[in-house]
């Protein structure tokens, strides 16, 4: 074992760990003022809920044991024989319950990401029952094909550095199969719905970055350049996406704070799964490409008339799409051997591979959610009444409100 | 004794308060309010694109001064929120106030003002 990498992977489990509330943060400054507390709520009960879900069985099933290069086996329950030793596949200088412990993080931040589509008037209680139902039946099978020993789609030689199809493919194609099902807002489309802080909003965004060092340095799984080399490519992309989307915006009319947020955090998704395969150059190749994508799948949307609330699928699954495909296309080996060469050093074999995965991830994620939905929303509701949305979630769902008048 | 409740855009309260006083116009209420004229509302950035918002944020400035004074008050507040940007410079209301006591001291009308 290395002490160095201990802490490194220790350290970056913490930063990972403050990116979940920082996600609720984040779109907590887009709702109405009456929404506040519930949409920071539905980002934080996922950082209790999934801790607990993947130390009892989350872990696991995704991890654990390959069954048919599916799924994890049950042998790790409640981390029986999750230890201090190490675990030499997945990390060979820290102890197995490290790397549990980085995984969780993971875990975690994907279904508070999906949350964005449906602020404003899911029912709190059938979101504890949609979270713990997705993490168990999306989640870990994915997490399990592309990163578990064994698992089918790592076995086609797939490369998902930090989980940008992991994470944000499925989390983004989660949020638009969850806005088909769930109703629209009351007055969508019709009335203003402003965003009450926007510095809360840029407050989330500067701790998602913050946090991010940690998601895919992490990766690395060690103190070591390849570290380095993530923390300075997903840097880079996050630059060139905010930057991109500032001068979209300004070219149509003023460069606004939300758009630069929007473009920073959208940069740093497409960077997620080719930060440790690709050069610096690339990384602003991709960050600037993936706001200009995500910018168009917010107006296709709105077009569309879908209340995807916080567009969760244009930004995290249109730009995780587009990072798993841009790995496909500039990772190179001599940036990481350990790695593959992509279609720029021309290997077809991995663009086509990611592909592969992309459309897995796109099929699985959609059709998987779209059942839990449905299944929820017949049974007991997806969504409050029209009075408790009008009231707003912060009274109706949890009996407080934001702020106190006077 | 007349109640004078002008309705002003937020970057003309500075120099109102100032000319106000010069003129000896010292104790004034400020509360900040929402509303539209016939203009309707401005567009604001979203994330792409914009987002039109119908209500703005205006600050409603009161004072009740001597029925002698009125018209004085109402040409000062007019001076300094006049300005040459179509729309949105805002609107004056003035009404005739039948008591005005101050608390402390119970003094009634004029001498309460």
């Amino acid at each position: 074992m290395n002490t160095g990498d201990i802490a490194w992977v220790l350290i970056a489990s913490s930063l990972i760990m403050l990116m979940t509330p920082a996600v609720g943060l984040f779109y907590g400054g887009m709702v109405r003022r009456k929404n506040l507390l519930s949409t920071i709520m539905l980002s934080f009960s996922v950082l209790i809920l999934i801790t607990l879900q993947w130390v009892l069985f989350g872990y696991s099933l995704s991890f654990g044991p390959d069954i048919g290069h599916i799924i994890g086996g049950l042998q790790w329950l409640g981390l029986k024989g999750v230890g201090w030793e190490p675990n030499t596949d997945y990390a060979a200088t820290i102890p197995h319950i490290a790397f549990m412990l980085f995984q969780m993080k993971f875990a975690i931040i994907t279904p508070a990401l999906i949350s964005g589509a449906f602020v404003e008037r899911i029912r709190f209680s059938s979101f504890l029952i949609f979270v713990l139902l997705w993490s168990t039946l999306v989640y870990d099978p994915m997490a399990h094909w592309i990163w578990g020993v064994g698992g089918w789609l790592k076995n086609l030689g797939a490369l998902d550095f930090a989980g940008g199809t992991v994470i944000h493919i499925t989390s983004g194609v989660a949020a638009l199969a969850m806005a088909l099902v769930i109703r629209k807002r009351k007055g969508f489309g019709k009335v203003t719905m402003e965003p009450n802080s926007i510095p809360l909003t840029l407050f989330g965004t500067i701790l998602l970055w913050f946090g991010w060092f940690g998601f895919n340095g992490g990766s690395a799984l060690a103190a070591n350049g390849l570290a380095v080399h993530a923390i300075v490519t997903t840097n880079v992309a996050a630059a060139a996406g905010a930057l991109t989307w500032m001068i979209i915006g300004w070219q149509k009319s003023r460069p606004s704070v939300i758009g630069v947020a929007t473009g920073a955090v959208v940069g740093l998704v497409a960077i997620t799964p080719a930060c440790g395969f690709v050069d610096a150059i690339s990384a602003i190749v991709i960050g600037a490409t993936a706001s200009a994508i995500s910018y168009f799948f917010i107006q296709l949307r709105n077009r569309l008339n879908i209340d995807e609330s916080l567009d969760v699928w244009a930004c995290h699954g249109m730009a995780g799409t587009w990072g798993a495909i841009a790995t496909g296309i500039f990772a190179s080996k001599a940036i990481n051997p350990a790695g593959a060469d992509g279609l720029l050093y021309g290997n077809v074999h991995l663009f086509l591979v990611q592909l592969a995965s992309v459309v897995v991830a796109w099929v699985f994620s959609f059709t998987m959610t779209l059942l839990i939905a449905k299944a929820i929303d017949m049974t007991r509701g997806l969504s409050v009444d029209e009075h408790a949305e009008e009231v707003g979630l912060d009274i109706s769902q949890h009996g407080e409100e934001a702020y106190a008048s006077i | 004794m007349k109640k004078i409740e002008a309705i002003i855009k937020e970057e003309n309260l500075d120099a109102v308060k100032e000319s106000l006083t010069q003129a000896g116009f010292v104790g004034l209420t400020v509360y900040a309010v929402k509303g539209r004229g016939t203009g309707g509302g401005i567009q604001l950035e979203w994330r792409a694109g914009t987002y039109k918002v119908d209500l703005l944020n205006k600050l409603m400035l009161m004072l009740v001064v001597k029925e002698e004074d009125y018209q004085r008050a109402v040409d000062i507040i007019i001076r300094e929120c006049q300005s040459d940007h179509t729309g949105g410079a805002g609107k004056i209301f003035v009404s005739t106030v039948d008591e005005v006591i101050r608390i402390r001291t119970g003094e009634r009308n004029d001498a309460a003002l």
